[in-house]
Parts: C-alpha cells; sequence; structure tokens
C-alpha cells in the first residue's frame, strides 16, 4: 500500500513515518520529537485544529499544516 | 561544593525531583516550557552541601529555542560537576535522544529513570541493569512526586562525579558522515575547546550558534567552511536518524513494551475537553467557576476577617501612637499613609490567594496545554500561535511571568506579538482595583463583570495581536507542535508552595514598591506646609489638576484618578492604595466604596476600569520587556501604545455611553 500524508489519517489508525517534507528546521524538530523514520504513531483526534497523535503513549498535537506534510505508511494490527 | 545540573525533556518530572531534592520554592507547572530560567537550589547529603541547577526542558540541545540555548550554554560552560538527566520511562525513545546528545558533549550523566509507576502501569517493563550497561554509565530508578530512589540517585551521582570515569559514546553516523566528523574535527582538535568531536557533529547538523561560535574561536579554512555547509541538508536528518537507531538497539535490548496502548483515563477525558465543539466553551465555563468560586471563598468567607484584622491593627497603632505622644504628622502617615494606602491593598489578599491557588492547580494538572490546543483554531484564525494562549494565561498570574513565558515561542515574530499582547491579560495586581469599584457599583454581579474585564482583556490582546502580525511582523507564523502531558492529580504541597511564592512575592511588592510610592505620594499630599493633607492644593493635587484634562474626555478627569494611574505605572497596586488615600484617608476598605461612590457613576467606573485594564504596564514588567527583547525601542513601543490605546477605548465607552443616556 501506498505512503499517505498524516492529515489523511482517521482517529485510531495507525501509520509508520516515512519522511516529513516541511522546512528543513520543522523537520528536525519533528525528528527530535519523536516523529523519526519508522515511528509508529497512532491518530487520536483529527477533525478541527492540530491533529493528535499517540506516540508510543505520549500525546502531540501537530497543526494541520505539519501534519499534511508527514508522509506514513498506514499501518494495520493483526486482529486476535 | 559540587554542582549538579538537571536536564530533561519537558514533563519527564524534572522540576519535581528538583522540588523533592531541595525543597526549594520553585514552581512546577506541568506543561511545555514552565522553567523559563535556570533555577538554583541547595540541599545536604552526608554532611556536604550540593548546589542543583534546573534547566530548562528541552527534548534536544540544538539551537531551536531560547530554553535549549539556556541549557546547552550551562552545560558548555563545564560548571556542573555532574548531570542529572531525568528520563520519563513511558517515553524512553524521546528521552534517550538526549542522553545521547549528553554523552556526545562527553559530559558526565547520570539517568534518572523517572515515573517508574506509570510506566508500571502502563506494562512497560525495563532492565535497568541492562540500559545503565549500554549507555555506560549510572541509571537509577526513580519516582520523583513519591520521593523514591532520591537518596540512591545522588549517591550515584556523587560517586560517578568524582570518580575518574569517563563516558564513552561510540555512534556511527554512517561511513561517509563518520569521515567528515573527524575531518572537520581534525581542525578542531587544540587546547581551545573539551569537545571538539561534539562541535564538528554540530557543525555538520547545520547549527548556526555553533557556527558562528567556532568561527570566532577557531580559523577554519573558507573551502572547509563552505564544504560544510553544501552538506549539511543532507547530513542533518541522517544524523537524527542515526542516534535514533542506536537508542533504538539499546531500547531493544532493555525495555519491553506492549504493541498497542490501552486507552487511558487521560484519553477518556481528552475526547471530551478537546472536543471540536466543545473544548472552548468548557475552557471559559472553567475560567468562569474559578472567577466565581474566587469571589465565594475569597471575599464572602475569608475576605472580611482580614478587612477586620487590618483596621483592628490600624485603630490600635493610631491609639497607641497618640498615647505616646508621637508627632502628629507620624499619626497622619501610619493612618492615612499607611493604612489608608497599603491597608486597602492588603484587604484583597484572600481573593488573590484563591485565584492563584486555582489557577495552579489548572497549571499542575496539565490542563493548560489543552486550553492552548483548544485555543489553537481560533489563534490561526487570527494569525498567532496557539501556545501564545498559554503565555496569556500565565499572564493572569503577573505579567512579567507571562512575558517570560513567550520564551517557548520558537520564531521570533510569534514571540514579539506574545510579548507585546500579554500586559492585556489583566494581572492579579490590577485585581483590587476592580474589586473596589465592582464593591461600589456592580455588587450583585460582581463574577460577571470580573469575567467581562479578563474576557475583553482577552479580546483586545487579539485584535492588537492580530494587527501586529499584519502591520509590524511579516514573516509566516511557525507550526503549532506540542505535547499534551497525561494529566496528573496536582500535588497539594507544590500547588500551595507556587501559590504561596506568588502571594509572597505580592506582599512583597506591596512591603517595598508600593510603600516607596506611597510614601512620596504621603510626602507630595501635605506639601506644601500647612495645606490640609490630600487636597487640591497640596502638591500632589497641583501636579494632579495640570495632568487631569488628559482623562477629561474618558469621564474622570479628575486630579485624584490621574494621580492615582500615574502611580500605577510604578505598581497597579498603588492605583488602589492612591484612591484609598486621597478619598478615603481611612483604613476601611468600605470607606473607599462610599467614597468612589460619590465621585464615579457607573458609566466612569467602566471606562476607569478599562483604562487600568489596557494602559501602560508596571515597571517590573517595562524592565522585563527591555530584558526579554533588549531594546529599548520596544520597550519604549510597549508603554506607549498601551497607554494611547487605553485611553481611545476608555474615552470610547465613556462618549459613547453618554450618548446612549447611561
Amino acid at each position: 500500500m501506498g505512503d499517505v500524508y498524516l492529515s489523511t489519517l482517521k482517529p485510531n489508525e495507525y501509520g509508520r513515518i516515512k519522511g516529513i517534507d516541511s522546512g528543513c528546521k520543522a523537520n528536525k524538530r519533528l525528528y527530535e520529537l519523536g516523529l523519526y523514520k519508522n515511528a509508529l504513531v497512532k491518530v487520536v483526534k483529527n477533525d478541527f485544529g492540530p491533529v493528535i497523535l499517540n506516540l508510543s503513549g505520549n500525546k502531540l498535537a501537530l497543526g494541520r499544516g505539519l501534519a499534511s506534510k508527514v508522509l506514513v505508511e498506514p499501518y494495520f494490527f493483526e486482529r486476535n | 561544593m559540587s554542582i549538579i545540573a538537571l536536564v530533561g525533556n519537558p514533563n519527564s518530572g524534572k522540576t519535581t525531583l528538583f522540588n523533592a531534592l531541595t525543597g526549594s520554592n520553585q514552581h512546577i507547572g506541568n506543561w511545555p516550557g514552565v522553567t523559563v530560567e535556570k533555577k538554583e537550589g541547595k540541599f545536604k547529603h552526608k554532611e556536604k552541601q550540593y548546589s542543583v541547577i534546573d534547566l530548562p526542558g528541552t527534548y534536544s540541545l540544538g539551537a531551536y529555542s531560547e530554553d535549549e540555548l539556556v541549557a546547552r550554554n550551562f552545560i558548555l560552560s563545564g560548571a556542573s560537576d555532574v548531570v542529572i538527566n531525568v528520563v520519563d520511562a513511558t517515553n524512553i525513545e524521546r528521552n534517550l535522544y538526549l542522553t545521547t546528545q549528553l554523552l556526545e558533549m562527553g559530559v558526565k550523566v547520570v539517568v534518572a529513570l523517572n515515573m517508574m509507576d506509570e510506566a508500571k502501569q502502563k506494562n512497560i517493563e525495563i532492565d535497568v541493569c541492562a540500559l545503565s550497561k549500554s549507555l555506560g554509565i549510572p541509571v537509577v530508578a526513580t519516582i520523583a512526586s513519591k520521593n523514591k530512589g532520591l537518596e540512591d540517585l545522588i549517591e550515584k551521582a556523587v560517586e560517578y562525579a568524582s570518580s575518574g570515569e569517563q563516558p564513552r559514546i561510540d555512534i556511527s553516523y554512517g561511513e561517509e558522515i563518520d569521515r567528515e566528523i573527524d575531518r572537520v574535527k581534525g581542525f578542531l582538535d587544540s587546547s581551545k575547546s573539551d569537545h571538539p568531536k561534539w562541535l564538528a557533529i554540530k557543525l555538520l547538523e547545520g547549527d548556526e550558534e555553533i557556527y558562528k561560535l567556532v568561527e570566532k574561536k577557531f580559523k577554519l579554512p573558507e573551502d572547509l567552511l563552505a564544504s560544510i555547509k553544501e552538506k549539511t541538508p543532507d547530513y542533518e536528518l541522517e544524523i537524527v536518524d542515526k542516534r535514533y537507531a542506536f537508542v533504538g538497539n539499546i531500547v531493544s535490548l532493555a525495555v519491553k513494551k506492549p504493541a498497542r496502548e490501552v486507552e487511558t483515563i487521560t484519553d477518556k477525558l481528552d475526547k471530551i475537553v478537546t472536543h471540536k465543539y466543545f473544548g472552548i466553551p468548557i475552557f471559559a465555563i472553567i475560567m468562569f467557576i474559578i472567577f466565581q468560586l474566587t469571589f465565594v471563598i475569597g471575599q464572602d468567607l475569608l475576605g472580611g476577617y482580614v478587612a477586620g484584622f487590618v483596621e483592628f491593627i490600624g485603630e490600635n497603632l493610631v491609639k497607641l501612637l497618640e498615647l505616646i505622644n508621637s508627632p502628629e504628622w507620624l499619626q497622619s502617615f501610619v493612618s492615612e499613609g499607611i493604612f489608608g494606602g497599603i491597608g486597602t491593598v492588603f484587604e484583597f489578599i484572600p481573593l488573590i490567594v484563591v485565584l492563584y491557588f486555582f489557577i495552579g492547580i489548572l497549571e499542575d494538572t496539565g490542563y493548560m496545554a489543552r486550553a492552548a490546543y483548544v485555543m489553537d483554531g481560533l489563534m490561526r484564525a487570527i494569525g498567532l500561535h496557539g501556545k501564545t494562549f498559554i503565555s496569556m494565561i500565565v499572564g493572569f498570574g503577573c505579567n512579567v511571568p507571562g512575558i517570560m513565558a513567550t520564551r517557548t515561542l520558537d520564531n521570533k515574530k510569534d514571540r514579539m506579538i506574545a510579548l507585546l499582547i500579554n500586559p492585556f491579560m489583566s494581572c492579579g495586581a490590577r485585581l483590587p482595583i476592580y474589586l473596589v469599584f465592582i464593591a461600589a457599583f456592580f455588587p450583585n454581579n460582581g463574577a460577571l463583570v470580573l469575567f467581562l474585564l479578563y474576557a475583553f482583556g482577552i479580546v483586545m490582546a487579539l485584535i492588537m495581536g492580530k494587527i501586529f502580525s499584519k502591520v509590524l511582523f511579516k514573516e509566516e507564523s511557525s507550526h503549532f507542535i506540542m505535547e499534551l502531558p497525561p494529566y496528573r492529580l496536582p500535588i497539594f504541597k507544590y500547588v500551595i508552595r507556587s501559590m504561596w511564592d506568588k502571594v509572597w512575592d505580592f506582599l512583597y511588592r506591596a512591603g517595598s514598591i508600593i510603600f516607596v510610592v506611597v510614601a512620596l505620594l504621603w510626602v507630595l499630599s501635605v506639601l506644601p506646609f500647612g495645606v490640609e493633607p490630600y487636597s487640591q492644593e497640596s502638591i500632589l493635587g497641583r501636579i494632579g489638576t495640570i495632568l487631569a484634562p488628559i482623562f477629561a474626555p474618558a469621564g474622570f478627569g479628575t486630579w485624584q484618578a490621574t494621580v492615582s494611574l500615574f502611580a500605577g505605572i510604578a505598581a497597579k497596586e498603588a492605583v488602589v492604595a492612591i484612591l484609598g488615600m486621597v478619598y478615603a484617608g481611612v483604613s476601611e476598605g468600605t470607606e473607599l466604596v462610599l467614597a468612589l461612590q460619590d465621585v464615579f457613576t457607573p458609566l466612569t467606573a467602566v471606562s476607569f476600569l478599562v483604562m487600568t485594564l489596557l494602559y501602560t504596564p508596571c515597571a517590573a514588567v517595562l524592565g522585563t520587556v527591555k530584558r526579554e527583547t533588549n531594546s529599548v525601542k520596544w520597550t519604549i513601543f510597549m508603554a506607549l501604545y498601551t497607554f494611547v490605546l487605553g485611553w481611545i477605548v476608555a474615552v470610547l465607552i465613556y462618549q459613547v455611553g453618554r450618548l446612549l443616556g447611561f
């Protein structure tokens, strides 16, 4: 399955970070905040205002503009 | 004496640890960026004195924000013997990222693996021993909020500091980058730096501050600098990636965590308070309830006692002075100057205590970050950054920390705007002015009027913010990135402590600056000799009379109001103090209320209140603006534009109100 932008994921969907194409400075900031390559994120809220993510248990609010520059590969847990 | 520096991510419990270690009076807030300056505390361990420096919480040691620079420069200065790196056990990858940077700097680091209780709740298992081994430094499990593991931590830190061991860390950044690092390092290797490798890495990461530093200190060949600049964009993220890979390896060996998170209480609460439609109303209701409770508890329940107490002291002191036949001027100074002026201010302390208490609870539970989140949409719409709102809420307590809190804003435009509009957030010192006028004119709708004043301040801040972002600063606003920390039960002891700090500050100011202002004005009010004290013939009255016409269009062009407003530029508490002196000249707040009813109308009371809300902030705030902007021009701009704005709005209210027949 192809990569999509983080802002298109619905609540409770997971994605693996593949890349970010914002400005260089913001890129690095996001990496340092834990949105590094291959990190697994879960979208908690995505309707209005910044998108809220769950990054291994910690919540991060990310401006909509930024979230639409983060490429993720949708990730599905196997049903158990 | 040994110096220990505390470093860690925001919300890693660093400040809690600091408090637990030192028992110092320092504020913890459960949101990013509350420690805007480094704080120092002391403690004793085995008969030896230690000094602890609490550095601002940072995610990295880059040059992204002022906080990071403060932390980094302190560590680089080599002032500390050992660094305690507080690591949030529930979010170990990101926290260890900072640890790797510390290790690369070659400083001695001891990890406090904090919040182990929360990690346990989340079913995260950490092998402390394995972690310590792979990092090559001591790691101690702690729960700072419950005082657990601290003895052990100190023991290890002290031992490590005095040992000859040096941290060793070797992250490979890939063949090419490693080679570049070595090449650059070759030019830096000299007696001039303790951390040549770290400098080389930072240069290749494109760190501008380090670039400037290196340029100043070392003579690097032009072509080397050029080649560094050229390669930076490719290397920058690669370096971060490799650091994370390094951390990932360690974590995979030492940490076991469930694949999927369970829904926590924080998640459930967030569904409600960050709701698309309910978020903002919930925030407004919370603020309104706080104001309502402030009145009920602070005024109705406690206010009377304090007023009675102040009155009792005042009357008896004057009686005592009469008894010992002290000169009349001294009696007059004590009864009118001190108790008429400062006494009036003291009567509002219960209200301030209660308001601070509730704001402290909001801060420590973690709700503030949500408030910034729900406000971001609104703030965006007018070109401001959502975080601006946090500095605004902090400003409710006092504008000085409010302005300092703007440091968490990363770009200059966002920061300058947040700083310029902060004084419109109604601080605790302005509260007594509102309360006295509310008691005089709106006794039945106190909470509502107060709420409206605060809300009006917010609206004016937003309008001015919009104007500034259009007119003064052309750059783009930066993106919203903010952590939403888990909700925590506030630690009662710390809420009380932080409240007491602020109240103490208020008392201190009342006892010093305000005392001086009041004393000075009292002198002006009894000179020249022979005039009726506080009359228009006194020097005070004459000065006020000359300046009063300025405020005539706003409906309060009396010399008394004029004098009180100008005294308020020294300290806002002085406004009520002066009104108390010139109108009532007595110790009782109720007499001032009656006196005000004679000289103000509800309409002029409103325009006066709006003026005090908006006009020039106090001297302490202007001093902070000067320090933070490092610019006299901006400081003067701040003083003037607020005055002009306050005047215009007050005039509009009065004139329009008059037309409408109020």
